[in-house]
């Protein structure tokens, strides 16, 4: 796993030692020249478009922005809206349920292929082929294998068990439960490779003195492994966190919502607001608060991970 | 990593030192192939990949039966007569709205984005990443940090401001204007992976270079590119999977008649019009799928280097 901020590692241009210039703006002037896009990227549409929606979610906008500030109605709009709580509910039940299930599942995977077993690379690869599918894939297969009619529900009563009920996508109780098989089948992958890379991290000799100290291998996981593992879980957690944020396509593909509004999501209210219901401002409210979310997830784990190592 | 069989040796021999020098064969019994615990892994591991094998499988499957057999059966039985006739319509012929050409369209739109974007978004990306690495100036970091900490901000918060952008330079709609966007996207985690690369060639090289008067583009173009071809490769396969599997930005950016293949796979199963025909659908998701899956079974070890740095992008 890549660490997104490197130690500084990257080196100065030689500067000109001749102070007779007093003309900064000319210093590697080719330099700045090359990296105008990213300054663009990052100034205007990073930084800029950030601010610029926090700035309208105060607005009554609707078809076209429009700055006429009406404080926090928006806000007060989108938190009584029942879709938008129900909206959030999905996203923890998801959110909290995939979390869960992905380290444990990606954890016991990454272990078992540990134990230098054959066939390794081919399970590797089938554990990680679904990361490769897009999410609309993903949700249209699922959405076929727990078609009522046809798929897991039908097979299960044609073989005599007539009562048997299966149907998540057609049940707004249950709903996320079915998004949620699809989201772990096809992120899973990805949080096993992360985990095994971090097992291979771990110095061969921790295991020696386990085994010398007659420890039973399950405990050394536990209490010795994981807590080694610490920095691979973060970055996963982040990773995964960040992206159950954004989950929008799956949602789309599979149920699109439905039955009802049982199965929405934030991303998915955003897009909604803004490109359909043409409410522009409870869009720009709405996609804050996802914001919002990120920044809770992301800036404690970037003072852990940053802040701590500048003054060590 | 735990390689049990020394372990035991390791422990055998402690053993053999404790005793001295004992009489008889000692340690444990070399083990069986069908040992418990091989068939507890083994086990585990087969059934957590036929779970993930289960859907490629119901989607081959139901793509070859007539929609009479889909209807009658089970999706996990093989077809009985394989019939190529789903996949022909779900190339050619299957609708979205008034449009019956097929995914075919949505295929040359996909790949028409794909290509100008995957070419753009890894040439700026790959000089602003050897700017950031070898030429630094006093706020390159800032700008560079930005880029950063924007690669977690949700898509939502920034793409109405870019859609006005996008707007009023007139490109919104249009390809320029996705491939644009593909690029902006792509940059922060294809820029940190050409800086880190770049930082991690030898300085020498770049020293003895500007001592040998060549500047800035003269060094990229001479030195650093024919020396980075992997990154490149792995910057490749992040992009054209990327992109090719983008559902978003192809939804918001483009009209109906550009629409990538995502956007309209998803219109043809979704749509609510006429008789669902199950067998066509999963023709068609299979093709969307094809060439990332393609790109995957080729790659092999790079896809995983490539994920794994464009997991941040989620």
């Amino acid at each position: 796993m890549p660490n997104p901020m490197p130690s500084q590692t990257g080196r100065t241009a030689p500067a000109p030692r001749s102070s007779g210039r007093p003309n900064q703006l000319f210093r590697n002037l080719n330099s700045k020249i090359a990296l105008i896009p990213m300054m663009l990227v990052a100034a205007v549409v990073f930084f800029g478009g950030t601010v610029w929606t926090v700035i309208y979610s105060f607005t009554n906008s609707r078809l076209l922005p429009r700055a006429s500030f009406v404080g926090f109605d928006q806000y007060e709009r989108l938190w009584s809206a029942s879709r938008w709580i129900i909206s959030i509910q999905n996203l923890l039940v998801y959110g909290i349920l995939s979390l869960i299930f992905s380290l444990v599942v990606g954890f016991v995977l990454a272990a078992l292929m540990d134990q230098k077993i054959r066939f390794e690379s081919a399970f590797r690869t089938i554990f990680l082929y679904p990361f490769a599918l897009s999410f609309i894939v993903t949700g249209l297969v699922w959405q076929w294998i727990l078609n009522p009619e046809f798929g897991v529900q039908g097979i299960v009563r044609s073989l005599g068990w007539t009562s048997f009920t299966f149907d998540p996508l057609y049940n707004p109780d249950i709903v996320i439960y079915g998004i949620l098989i699809a989201g772990l089948w096809q992120g899973t992958g990805l949080v096993m490779c992360l985990m095994l890379a971090g097992l291979r991290g771990i110095d061969e000799d921790i295991w020696k003195a386990a085994r010398v100290d007659g420890i039973p291998m399950w405990r050394t996981y536990l209490f010795v492994v994981i807590p080694m593992m610490r920095p691979v879980f973060i970055t996963t957690l982040v990773l995964i966190g960040s992206g159950i944020v954004k989950l929008y396509d799956l949602v789309v593909a599979q149920t699109s919502g439905g039955p009802g509004n049982a199965s929405e999501v934030p991303a998915k209210y955003v897009y909604d607001y803004m490109f359909q219901a043409q409410n522009l401002g409870q869009g720009f409210a709405a996609s804050t608060m996802m914001l919002l979310t990120v920044a809770i997830i992301i800036i404690p784990w970037a003072y852990l991970e940053f802040g701590g190592k500048k003054r060590g | 990593m735990a390689n049990i069989s020394t372990l035991n040796a390791t422990g055998a021999a402690i053993d053999a030192v404790g005793t001295e020098l004992a009489s008889g064969p000692r340690g444990k019994k070399p083990r069986k192939v069908l040992s418990r615990r091989n068939v507890m892994i083994y086990g585990i591991l087969g059934l957590a990949a036929l779970y993930y094998l289960l859907p490629l499988y119901v989607m081959v499957v139901t793509s070859l039966k007539g929609m009479p057999e889909v209807r009658l059966g089970n999706i996990f039985s093989p077809p009985m007569e394989i019939t190529f006739e789903p996949w022909v319509k779900a190339w050619a012929e299957a609708c979205t709205g008034l449009n019956c050409d097929g995914l075919s369209r949505g295929f040359w739109n996909s790949v028409r984005i794909l290509v100008p974007s995957v070419i753009v978004s890894i040439a700026v990306a790959s000089v602003s990443g050897y700017a950031l690495a070898n030429w630094r100036f006093k706020g390159s970091e800032l700008f560079f940090s930005i880029l950063i900490i924007g690669a977690f901000i949700p898509y939502q918060v920034m793409i109405y401001p870019l859609v006005i952008i996008l707007r009023e330079i007139g490109i919104y709609g249009s390809l320029t204007g996705l491939v644009i966007v593909h690029t902006i996207f792509g940059m922060p985690i294809l820029t940190l992976l050409f800086r880190n690369y770049f930082a991690g060639l030898p300085e020498e090289l770049f020293k003895a270079a500007r001592i040998d008067g060549a500047g800035f583009w003269q060094i990229y173009g001479r030195i650093m590119l024919p020396m980075s071809l992997p990154i490149f490769v792995v910057a490749i396969i992040l992009q054209v999977t990327g992109i090719w599997n983008d559902f978003l930005f192809g939804v918001v950016f483009t009209r109906p008649d550009t629409y990538p293949m995502t956007v309209q796979l998803n219109n043809i199963v979704n749509s609510v019009q006429g008789v669902k025909e199950y067998n066509v659908n999963m023709a068609a998701t299979l093709l969307t799928g094809a060439v990332p899956l393609i790109v995957y079974f080729v790659s092999g070890r790079l896809f995983v280097r490539g994920i794994a740095a464009g997991a941040v992008k989620g």
